[in-house]
């Protein structure tokens, strides 16, 4: 039995076998963006307005992570019992940006990690997914 | 000349007292004119630090604390920038000083807190990234800290116990401090055995939320000579800057950083300009300071700011901690006050009571946890949502 998979949040990540977080990316001087930016780039230095939707790269390396072993305040939905889980800030290098992202089991600054798609929590809906980093 | 007179300095105790914060607004206010001999009815502009937990009166800080003394005709301001909100109220005083607008500020922060982490605003905010970091990543604030402080650690080799030495420190300097929440010794051990919180930080090495409430009177300079201060202690730099695209430091709420594909970093990192910002326009260094106090949110970053503010170079803040330099009675002491691990976070009073630490010390009426002869401080720290904060103190 398969439950429904909800993405927890619309139009930020793929939900195919390889998923990809889905960023944009200016026309006019190419800097990326994620959470995506659609109508006006944040570079200061351009005036563009021409941004596209584009998949960022699946892969990347860890700047740092941290384990949380309290469980976080609403608007999360914790599982109770309770169980700590891993945050990872990792360097994307195609994009030159950081993208924090839940960890699935253990990582160290340095390791080579891609990206899954993986439960958030469940409820009567179905399992609500979301993207996380895990060693590659 | 750009010095504005700190005529005044008061403060409500920290604690979790769980009454009104304009209590505690008022009381810091009523303290700070005491002490600078100035009657509330010749403040011509209030600035308030805002608080977001408390209401439409906490969004009206500045409004809500002149009513509460008593309307007086005062011109109002009410100043949010996260944890930068105090400094972005002494900012607004000091400018309207200094454009010849007025000549007696009150600045005024205060703050009730609920127990635990601080949560975003309630209900479904699908565009908000405060209540999303929390949503879809579970990102608490300390989970940030966390990242940084492994991060420290990867880069420099430091040790859980380096940062327990943070604590233990700050802990010995609140020890007299009258306004400070935790005045009790600390151990390394009793760092070490305290619960995880976000690896590698445990809970003694994270600051807590508090009440309390914090005030400054700033006059202009020829009012303060006026009124007989002779040597009173001048707010010299006011740094308030914004971080500079691309802002390469994942910083809370964000779930990324920007990306630097297009235009190559900054030469400095967010927190070393404000620091930069700050020198600049006070004319000095960091070799110049006679103290610090630095927004330890975790005994981890408390580090990272000796080498943000210039006191050491990168990687050497463990080596200038276990040498004793940062403590009282070494060469540049940081948070003689006890810091926000003596303190906790009052978010909105924090950075103007950063100011009174150091009005006090440069008086030298700190009884207790006096630094010998400082004539020059400086505070830092930064609001979520790229607020810096900054403020050099001289006398
Ligand atoms: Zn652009």
């Amino acid at each position: 039995m398969s439950a429904t998979k909800i993405p927890a949040v619309e139009g930020w990540f793929t939900l195919d076998d390889e998923p990809r977080l889905i960023g944009s990316r200016c026309a006019t001087c190419g800097t990326y963006f994620f959470p995506k930016e659609l109508s006006f780039c944040r570079n200061p230095s351009c005036d563009g307005t021409e941004l596209t939707e584009t998949p960022l790269s699946r892969t990347g390396k860890v700047w740092s992570y941290t384990v949380n072993h309290y469980a976080p305040p609403p608007p999360y939905v914790a599982a109770d019992p309770f169980v700590p889980f891993g945050v990872a800030a990792v360097e994307l290098s195609e994009e030159r940006m950081m993208i924090l992202g839940q960890t699935t089991g253990h990582v160290a600054v340095g390791d080579d990690v891609e990206l899954i798609v993986d439960t958030l929590y469940t409820d009567d809906k179905g399992e609500h997914v979301v993207w996380k980093w895990a060693r590659a | 000349m750009s010095d504005v007179a700190i005529l005044g300095a008061g403060m409500h105790p920290w604690g979790k007292w769980g009454r009104n914060f304009v209590e505690y607004g008022v009381h810091a206010a009523r303290e700070a004119l005491h002490d600078a001999g100035v009657h509330w009815n010749d403040v011509q502009f209030v600035a308030g630090g805002e608080t977001v937990r408390n209401g439409y009166p906490g969004y009206v800080a500045g409004s809500t604390f002149a009513q509460a003394m008593g309307w007086n005709g005062a011109r109002l301001a009410s100043c949010y920038a996260a944890c930068a909100s105090g400094a972005a109220a002494i900012d607004a005083a000091r400018a309207r000083i200094l454009a010849g607008l007025c000549d007696v500020a009150l600045v005024v922060g205060a703050d009730t807190t609920p127990k635990g982490f601080l949560a975003p605003s309630g209900g479904e905010r699908q565009m908000d990234p405060d209540w999303l970091r929390f949503r879809l990543l579970g990102a608490t604030n300390p989970t940030y800290f966390g990242l940084y402080a492994r991060r420290r650690m990867a880069l420099h080799g430091s040790t859980e116990a380096d940062f327990a030495a943070v604590k233990v420190k700050n802990a010995k300097h609140g020890l007299n401090n009258p306004n400070a929440r935790y005045r009790k010794e600390v151990s390394i051990e009793d760092v070490l055995k305290s619960p995880m919180v976000a690896d590698p930080l445990r809970l003694l090495q994270i600051c807590t939320t508090s009440d309390g409430g914090a005030a400054l009177v700033l006059t202009s300079m020829e009012y303060a000579r006026k009124n007989g201060a002779k040597d009173p202690v001048k707010v010299t730099a006011v740094s308030t800057v914004t971080p500079r695209f691309p802002k390469t430091v994942v910083d809370l709420p964000d779930f990324a950083t920007d990306s630097a594909a297009a235009v190559a970093p900054p030469e400095l990192g967010f927190r070393d300009s404000i620091a930069t910002a700050a020198y600049e326009e006070a004319g000095i260094g960091p070799e110049d300071l006679d103290l610090a106090e630095v927004y330890d949110l975790s005994t981890a970053i408390e580090l990272d700011w000796y080498e943000n503010i210039g006191l050491c170079k990168e990687g050497e803040a463990e080596k200038l901690l276990h040498d004793g330099d940062t403590t009282i009675g070494g060469k540049i002491p940081v948070n003689p006050s006890g810091g926000l691990a003596c303190f906790g976070e009052a978010v909105p009073a924090q950075a103007i009571a950063q100011v009174c630490e150091l009005s006090w010390q440069l008086r030298g009426t700190a009884t207790g946890r006096q630094v010998d002869g400082a004539r020059v401080g400086l505070t830092i720290n930064q609001g979520l949502f790229g607020h810096g904060s900054s403020v050099i103190c001289v006398r």
